[in-house]
């Protein structure tokens, strides 16, 4: 009820923002922006991306062991789409976020903006891409300098090597009309960042990265470090926002139900590859791939039966696996539930079609589909849940 | 179980901090809750809600200028706030234990496994020679840690974040105390990890009986850990009882409103959100203070602030309005 009454207020609000001089072409409309702007091409291409990172010599040894961060990704983003990755730390989740920034150079593959190649295009080119895309990042209290205005601030990406426009009244109305977007008086442009909450500082940094029109927004964790009961408050945002400017996002989050609430994709990564994409309620509902059982089963879910944890069949101390082994191997409860086939070991499996849109990297798709649904009927019967009466419904 | 001496009872706690040349302000007013022996109790809040100074205040351990104001802390009977520091000392890892968020700031980086482990045991069961490296494998062993033997040896970087908060927590339960506080323990951890974690520490809570005080600002994480959740809003308990009944029908609209600000995979389309901000501790605020941001404000609710009521079985609530007044529908 409240998002629907804050949906129109920012409806009103926004229109005259749009018209600005800054940019020559006004945005296109909400509706279908991207499909009616480039048909058939996708913003953000990935094409096969490698990233290795190569650690220091040795005191000793002169080989320099190389870490993949992020091992043969694919992955395409639609204008106006939301794609989720989730994954737990150093999954490569950031990284991805950092390529498409054009932040980091991936070893190998490219990265294709508007289906142009970062890696290929002159300086000019690059500058004018630049302005497509921006970045939110998790901590509102790192991420905005507090020597600064608030203004100035959310000015910077169209002030930035134009100094002569700090002071021209044109940025001063669009860093007012952008306050107006994020939901705060514009008459705060004057103040410092410490004078703001965290949910406020947010709205900030979101103002910011809005105020150069770009087309893709990534945010890394956009709401993990906000108190809970103004997460909520900054999620309606952002989807409202989307829906208002047609945004295309790409979502990092390490908890599933920030994802599942802005995105219709959903990329799971772990250990620097996606092990399985796909229309979020698909994966949600019928997972394709065992840690995302794994990952399910661990978040604690509100309509209170606790979701079992399947044991880690090993540690990480655990016998050393082949090269060639499905890097989940280790830990896999399917593959301990199938009798541990020697597939798993002796091929890792790649990122192939289950059905539809719905990709996984496991050679038992069908087979952990069937063990999730398993679990799932099990909770009902089996609330794993501690001693005490367990009526529900029942008011006191 | 009713019987027996609660683990620890809170009673009045007020805590204050300096504001300014001479006043006070508190940070935690008028708390008052009850950990059974061997029992769970979550207590929930945001930042600035004043759970971590209450905890701090249970542990003897509030930074400089914070102090209690009022009120008593009852530890198996006796009351922490009558000890002296020196006796307090002695009671921090016997009786009463602690794992805060981050393991790395809890484990000293340059110190083995081995030797931040043997400290506790050392000192508290007097343990030596052979007896302590068993014992310290022991502990390690029953946190879940794999390969014991050889993570002795090791330094907290060698460590995930979760076997390092495992670490943490063999060190922390190492006196046997019958109190484990845990401040957020698994807010730095990946889920998977948290889950793992929090299964670990029930089971080993059941098999040791200790009782366990979970501060987390998650309400699930809450909801599945503990029998009794004490909520806290702006340094005040809100509400506070069994945590199947409290989620099933909260009695305090802020209760409610957070359980309706968590997305429910593919049926949320807008979030119930909280309007608002949390409110500062200088800030003064008349009659209730979640009344600014609360969705059912009345008249009374902006001049005189409500007391805690019964509301059922065991079970109190901070507002004005009743379920059955009309406020909440559920």
């Amino acid at each position: 009820m409240l998002g629907h009454g804050r949906r129109g207020v920012g409806r009103t609000v926004n229109d005259p923002g749009r018209s600005s001089a800054l940019r020559p072409e006004p945005s296109p409309p909400a509706q279908g922006a991207g499909s009616a702007e480039a048909p058939f091409e996708h913003l953000i291409e990935l094409d096969d991306v490698s990233v290795e990172f190569r650690s220091g010599r040795g005191l000793l040894s002169r080989r320099r062991p190389s870490i993949t961060a992020v091992g043969h990704v694919s992955l395409s983003v639609n204008s106006g789409q939301t794609l989720g990755i989730v994954g737990a730390t150093g999954s490569g989740k950031s990284t991805i976020a950092q390529l498409i920034m054009g932040m980091l150079e991936p070893t190998a593959g490219s990265v294709l903006v508007r289906g142009r190649d970062l890696s290929r295009i002159n300086s000019g080119d690059r500058e004018i891409l630049r302005g497509t895309r921006q970045v939110v990042l998790q901590d509102p209290y790192s991420s905005l300098d507090p020597r600064m205005r608030v203004g100035a601030i959310i000015a910077e990406p169209v002030t930035l090597g134009r100094p002569w426009l700090r002071r021209s009244e044109a940025v001063k109305t669009r860093v007012a009309e952008t306050l107006r977007l994020v939901g705060l008086p514009p008459m705060k442009a004057d103040l410092y960042p410490s004078q703001f909450s965290g949910g406020q500082r947010q709205r900030i940094a979101l103002a910011r990265a809005l105020i150069s029109e770009p087309e893709l927004i990534v945010l890394d964790e956009p709401t993990s470090a906000l108190d809970v009961s103004v997460r909520a408050q900054i999620l309606n945002l952002l989807k409202r926002l989307q829906r208002q400017l047609g945004l295309t996002f790409l979502v990092i989050s390490h908890d599933l139900s920030t994802v599942t609430f802005l995105a219709e994709t959903v990329a799971v990564m772990h250990r620097g590859r996606i092990v399985e994409i796909g229309p979020t309620m698909s994966v949600y509902n019928t997972p394709r791939h065992p840690y995302t059982i794994e990952l399910l089963m661990s978040a604690p879910t509100a309509d209170g039966a606790f979701l079992n944890v399947p044991p880690v069949p090993a540690t990480e101390s655990a016998v050393e696996l082949p090269e060639t082994a499905c890097p989940y191997a280790d830990r896999c409860a399917v593959r301990m539930a199938l009798g541990n086939p020697a597939r798993c070991i002796e091929e890792s499996p790649a990122l192939e079609i289950v059905d539809d849109d719905h990709r996984a990297a496991c050679h038992y798709p069908r087979e952990t589909e069937r063990i999730a649904q398993d679990i799932r009927a099990n909770e009902d019967t089996e609330l794993n849940r501690p001693a005490s009466a367990t009526e529900h419904g029942e008011t006191p | 179980m009713q019987d027996k001496v609660p683990a620890l009872e809170v009673r009045n706690l007020t805590i204050t901090v300096p504001n300014g040349q001479s006043a006070r302000v508190s940070v935690v007013r008028d708390v008052s809750f009850t950990v059974a022996s061997g029992g769970t109790v979550g207590l929930v809040g945001e930042s600035g809600s004043g759970k971590t100074m209450t905890s701090l205040a249970i542990m003897g351990l509030l930074p400089p200028g914070v102090r209690v104001d009022g009120g008593e802390i009852l530890l198996g009977g006796e009351d922490l706030l009558k000890k002296t520091p020196r006796e307090m000392r002695r009671i921090r890892g016997r009786r009463l234990s602690m794992v805060l968020q981050d393991p790395m700031t809890a484990l000293d980086p340059s110190f083995t496994i081995r030797s931040q482990l043997s400290e506790p045991l050392r000192q508290y069961r007097k343990l030596g020679g052979a007896a302590l490296d068993s014992a310290m494998v022991t502990a390690l062993e029953r946190v879940q840690l794999s390969a014991a033997k050889e993570r002795l040896a090791q330094y907290p970087h060698q460590l995930s974040g979760g076997m390092r908060q495992r670490v943490v927590s063999a060190v922390a339960l190492a006196g046997e105390p019958s109190l484990l506080i845990a401040d957020e323990p698994t807010s730095a951890l990946d889920v998977t990890t948290q889950a793992r974690y929090l299964q670990m520490l029930r089971e080993l809570q059941q098999s040791t009986g200790f009782a366990l005080l979970l501060i987390a600002h998650d309400l699930l994480v809450v909801r599945h850990m503990c029998q009794h959740v004490v909520v806290m809003y702006a340094s005040e308990v809100v509400e506070h009882g069994p945590a199947d009944a409290v989620f099933a029908a909260p009695q305090h609209p802020y209760t409610r409103a957070l359980l309706g600000s968590m997305p429910v995979p593919g049926e949320t389309e807008w979030l119930e959100s909280i309007e608002g901000q949390i409110p500062d501790v200088t800030e003064k605020i008349d009659g209730c203070r979640f009344g600014p941001r609360c969705a059912f404000v009345r008249d009374v609710c902006r001049t005189s602030e409500p007391a805690l009521t019964p509301r059922g079985d065991n079970r109190e609530a901070r507002c004005w309005g009743t379920a059955e007044g009309g406020w909440v529908e559920l």
